[in-house]
């Protein structure tokens, strides 16, 4: 089991390490250099190169690649181009937006995903099966910022439940917290639940087909003791890599959804980097994001292990 | 009173018959064998008796056991008698057993799901279990996972799980026909002693008569959801009654007579042929290990002559099969034919003179191509292949060499039988006139009368073509018949090489004897056999 | 289940015929305004109403319906068009440095998010349709790839792929003749779906004003629009996020519906 850990922790860091590179060198080909573009188009050429150099633009590609990644090792991103404040400072509050609400939807998600798949596929072909699989093939075509603005209209705006958007922060609780991102993570969590619900209730239908189902009933279990005992921890294999890539949507989704929300989170800063060339934080902001993909499905590798004893020996 | 008593069982699902006014009852310490071809139903027997037919099935007759009517039980009650009363073994151990919980939480689930005993006494229950079949503590604890045994140790972990609870009745259904022989004997000897010690009734289904002959004390004989015949085994093998019984077993022990090889001249040469498979490395930085398949094998097969290549799973005949083929490189030494050696650089010059014909009647051609391009492939090799009525000539004849019909060349597979896929195959390989052909277990899929027709098919072809050919076999019956020479392989190596007879009649090595001793026979039979 | 098959198609066939009729024919023009009939309800005149400049919505959701299919096809046919010789290549040469690098490729793509690709590619070049089929193009490659892959692994274990070796046939070769044939049907499932992925993909992008650019109409800057306005008048948002709903809804069903029709035993995971 360590072994395997190692191994995917090995892989992590070199992904890690590809994706930095790649990220630097798109970047690299966007036109236009940055100190001219901080300072205006009236600027004297010497404040440009002294500026230059303060940035440390003067320098090799590679050494201010190593430099980026050094930095950003040492919780340093760099100064924004647009504001002259640490990126760090402007990142670090958006991002505990961001984050905690593709995970609450992740959690939603599942949450709501599990029992439904389960429960359609112990009544396959069944009027449950059927209004299961009906609303789920309704739940994967709603495109997810569009659910929130009717959740705006009808829960914000008619019934006045909850905000229509803001972010109270964390200062004031986790419950004040959660209640602001509550809308959002909904809308966020039930398209990517109907995608997983029906992964899990395929899952579940394959695995009934196996032969070791048939020795659990040769043993005396019932259908539903086998389906219970052999047949979910088994389904968890396909789903697991499912709840992997549900995440880079989520996250992709929070950013999104953010709009309708009106919460600061790392979508705000991004799309308002793009628009006034603030390169360096949207570098940032991407590196963060990929951070978040790719360290969560380095977790989803370890759930694999955890479910299935064939990886844990193999190495 | 009879412990299971099948009472004129009629199965449909759908619209489809598959059981027709079955009769057949097993008596306590009895094992009763339930044999015939694919197709015969003895399978939907022994599932209908375990009450795990599909939902669409509809029964008429009766299954009772000790008295009790199976079939007016609920399923809540059936759930009670299936490992209490009833336990099975199935065909296939590789994945009969739930790869993520370990053997001693299955062991053990057969008493904890009907409450027999408290959870730490079924521990130690399941672990007297295993010791019973065979799998010491020392070496496979409790805690050990499906996918460290080998096929025979989870089928021991299967027949544990079985009879964790004693049952009356024992199923098993095709239990050795996944196994190596070597381990086939074991199992069955394991199935024999657990019958006499428990005095369970056992029905075992097999398609295999040897072991039917050596194992049953009574024999039911099925074709087409019917019974054909049923008896006591000595009597009824000395005493057969039914055409199809008779056509069975002398389609089982089908003997063919080969025409006399020319003299020897070199055809195929195998030097020192080494093939070693990279493992998964341990950790980053050590070298890779690897897994010798084959190792340092040379023979020699002659112009016109029947080699036969026997061994068990896992022996390295179907790595050394492929190197020859040219599929996939050696590590040293070197494969000839005619004397240019075979690499995996597509020469056709090589790829002319040899073609070969695959195990799977299913596998062994696409789906979406009709017969004459099927067959026709091979002309790929060929600098100048036949055109026009030249091609649909040979493409008549390939097909009629093969006992098929000219207009068959315009069907598509899944229009033709097991068997005459399997004689589509041949045409593939014969159509070029290849000087090797290469049989990788080509019969061992077929169903016996099958079999018998193609083994007769191959005799007449080495008459009229002076075939040469390899011959890969785990099934030893066949490969004694068909070849002239054979070779046996153990753990990547030919042990021995000799004529056929002289193989089967006086074996050397302590591997062959031990290979030839764990075949179960087909006693000879004096009369009736048709 | 044909329903499924006849429903889907019936409804993806009603928004493709909606995008063609577009190009000969609307209600009114689309980039029309007509600011005292602002924000009206549907009606007679205007079948789905107006927006807040007096724009004919049933107009603006045709034309709408062009970008959105123009966009995920081309996108569906670069994921294609490289992802299936990738996993083709990667499956002939299994286990080589070859297919470690392709898969090992896909597994980065895979690290960045489509909206991620996007906000890179805008950053770099500035927005409009074109980034937006870049990045869901670039995101379904490694999807083809893999499922390419896949599949074909599975088949170069089959005897009659080996008959073909023994024949002498070229890896690209049986590539060509024997693998892609009988992997297509499992291709033309995955392509409708990614199609469908694609239409929310692209609404999600210029909802965020990463994707087309006034005055080109697409359904999710229709969308962004209509946020401020949703209180008072929500047919603004409702309108074009049903129609979203629907295309994807008949691609789905069609996706599942072929798949069903092709080969029941084929698997996706979805």
């Amino acid at each position: 089991m360590l072994r395997y850990a190692l191994k995917r922790g090995f892989s992590l860091i070199i992904s890690l390490a590809v994706a930095s590179l790649v990220i630097f060198f798109v970047i690299e080909i966007a036109p236009g250099d940055p100190a001219s573009f901080m300072l205006g188009i009236n600027a004297e050429p010497d404040t440009v190169a002294a500026l230059r150099a303060e940035l440390g633009l003067d320098q090799g590609k590679l050494q201010r690649y190593l430099a980026w990644v050094g930095g950003m090792l040492q919780g340093d991103f760099g100064m924004s181009y647009t504001y002259r404040t640490p990126v760090a400072g402007m990142i670090a509050d958006r991002m505990w937006v961001s984050l905690p609400l593709a995970l609450y939807a992740l959690a939603l998600s599942t949450l709501i995903a599990f029992p439904a798949g389960i429960y359609a596929a112990a009544r396959r072909g069944k009027a449950g099966d059927m209004a299961v699989m009906g609303a789920t093939q309704l739940g994967v075509a709603v495109p997810n910022f569009w659910f929130a603005m009717i959740l705006v209209l009808v829960f914000a705006i008619n019934l006045r439940w909850f905000g229509a958007g803001g972010f109270a922060g964390w200062d004031d609780g986790l419950g004040t917290a959660l209640h602001s991102l509550t809308l959002p993570a909904i809308a966020l969590a039930l398209p990517q639940a109907a995608i997983l619900a029906r992964v899990m209730r395929s899952a579940l239908l394959d695995i009934l087909g196996e032969d070791f189902m048939r020795t659990a009933r040769a043993k005396g279990l019932t259908r539903r003791q086998a389906l219970w005992r052999h047949g979910l921890r088994n389904a968890m294999i396909p789903v697991l890599t499912i709840i992997g890539l549900q995440f880079s949507f989520l996250l992709a989704g929070a950013i999104i959804i953010e709009q309708v929300f009106f919460l600061p989170g790392l979508g705000r800063l991004v799309f308002q980097a793009i628009s006034s060339r603030d390169l360096i934080v949207v570098e940032s902001v991407v590196m963060i994001l990929v951070f978040a993909v790719i360290t969560v499905n380095f977790l989803v590798d370890l759930a694999y292990a955890l479910v299935d004893p064939r990886l844990r020996s193999r190495t | 009173m009879t412990l299971l008593d099948i009472t004129n069982l009629s199965l449909r699902i759908g619209t489809h018959e598959i059981l027709k006014e079955v009769s057949l009852s097993v008596e306590a310490g009895e094992i009763v064998a339930i044999t015939g071809e694919s197709g015969s139903g003895k399978s939907m027997t022994a599932f209908s008796a375990m009450g795990l037919l599909p939902e669409t099935a509809t029964t008429s007759g009766g299954i009772s056991l000790s008295g009790t009517d199976l079939l007016a039980q609920s399923e809540a009650q059936m759930c009670d008698l299936r490992g209490q009363a009833i336990g099975m073994v199935f065909q296939e151990p590789m994945t009969a057993l739930n790869p993520v919980k370990t053997i001693g939480d299955q062991v053990m689930e057969t008493i904890l799901i009907h409450k027999a005993l408290p959870p730490d006494q079924a521990r130690a229950r399941a672990r007297e279990l295993l010791d019973r079949v065979g799998l010491s503590a020392d070496r496979f604890p409790l805690g050990r996972f499906p996918h460290e045994l080998s096929g025979g140790q989870r089928q021991r972990v299967v027949i544990a799980m079985a009879i964790a609870l004693r049952p009356k009745l024992l199923i098993a259904d095709e239990p050795t026909t996944a196994l190596d022989v070597t381990t086939q004997a074991q199992i069955l000897e394991l199935l024999r002693d657990l019958v006499r010690e428990f005095d369970m009734g056992l029905m075992i289904i097999t398609h295999d008569l040897a072991v039917v002959a050596d194992l049953a004390d009574r024999i039911v004989v099925m074709r087409h959801g019917e019974v054909v015949e049923t008896g006591a085994t000595q009597t009824l093998l000395h005493n057969m009654q039914h055409p199809y019984t008779k056509m069975l077993f002398a389609a089982s022990n089908h003997q063919v007579t080969l025409p006399e090889p020319p003299a020897p001249s070199p055809l195929l040469e195998v030097k020192g042929a080494v093939r070693d498979y990279p493992l998964p490395r341990k950790n980053l930085f050590a070298k890779p290990e690897h897994f010798r398949a084959v190792k340092d094998v040379s023979f020699t097969l002659y112009r016109g002559e029947r080699l036969g290549l026997v061994g068990e799973s896992g022996c390295g005949k179907s790595t050394l099969t492929r190197a020859i083929l040219g599929l996939e490189p050696l590590q040293s030494g070197e494969i000839c034919l005619d004397g240019m050696a075979i690499t995996t650089t597509q020469n056709p010059e090589i790829r002319r003179r040899m073609q070969v014909v695959f195990q799977d009647p299913f596998g062994s051609f696409n789906p979406r191509h009709r017969v004459d391009r099927l067959i026709t492939e091979p002309f790929y090799t060929l600098i100048a292949p036949p055109t026009g009525s030249a091609r649909s000539d040979l493409i008549a004849e390939t097909l009629r060499a093969v006992g098929l019909q000219p207009e068959d060349a315009q069907k598509y597979v899944h229009q033709f039988s097991g068997g005459q896929r399997q004689r589509i195959a041949i045409a593939r390989a014969l159509i070029t006139r290849p000087e090797l052909i290469l049989f990788d277990e080509a019969v061992s899929a077929l169903d016996v009368s099958v079999r018998a027709q193609i083994l007769d098919l191959l005799a007449d072809l080495c008459e009229a073509y002076g075939l040469s050919y390899l011959f890969i076999s785990h099934d030893l019956s066949v490969v004694r018949t068909i070849t002239d020479r054979c070779l046996v392989m153990q753990k990547g190596e030919i042990v021995e090489a000799a004529a056929t007879e002289e193989i089967f009649a006086t074996p050397k090595h302590p591997y062959t004897r031990a290979l030839i001793a764990a075949a179960p026979q087909l006693p000879e039979l004096d009369q009736g056999v048709a | 289940m044909t329903r499924n098959l006849i429903l889907g198609t019936g409804l993806s066939s009603l928004v493709v015929l909606a995008a063609l009729v577009s190009f000969i024919w609307t209600p009114f023009d689309h980039t029309a305004m007509d600011i005292p009939a602002k924000l009206q309800q549907p009606n007679g005149t205007h079948w789905l109403g107006t927006d807040h400049f007096g724009r004919d919505i049933f107009s603006m959701i045709m034309v709408g319906a062009r970008t959105s299919i123009a966009v995920a096809l081309v996108a569906v046919g670069i994921g294609m068009g490289l992802g299936v010789p990738l996993g083709l290549a990667a499956a002939a040469n299994k286990g080589s440095w070859l297919d470690e690098i392709i898969m090992r490729g896909n597994d980065l793509v895979f690290a960045f998010p489509s909206l991620v690709i996007a906000i890179l590619i805008t950053a770099i070049f500035g927005a409009g349709a074109i980034n937006a089929i870049a990045a869901i193009g670039i995101f379904n490659i490694p999807v083809f790839a893999r499922i390419t892959r896949g599949a074909a692994l599975s088949l170069w274990e089959r005897e009659f792929i080996l008959a073909a070796r023994v024949a002498g046939k070229g890896a690209a070769r049986i590539s060509g003749e024997h693998i892609l044939p009988n992997i297509a049907n499992l291709l033309i499932v995955q392509g409708t779906i990614q199609f469908s992925l694609g239409i929310l993909a692209e609404a999600g992008l210029s909802y965020v004003g990463l994707g087309a650019q006034p005055p080109t109409p697409s359904w999710g800057r229709m969308l962004a629009d209509a946020q401020t306005m949703v209180s008072f008048a929500p047919h603004l948002a409702l309108i074009p996020g049903s129609a979203i709903v629907i295309t994807v809804l008949g691609l789905n069903l069609m996706g599942d519906g072929l798949r069903d029709w092709l080969d029941p035993k084929l698997r996706l995971a979805r």
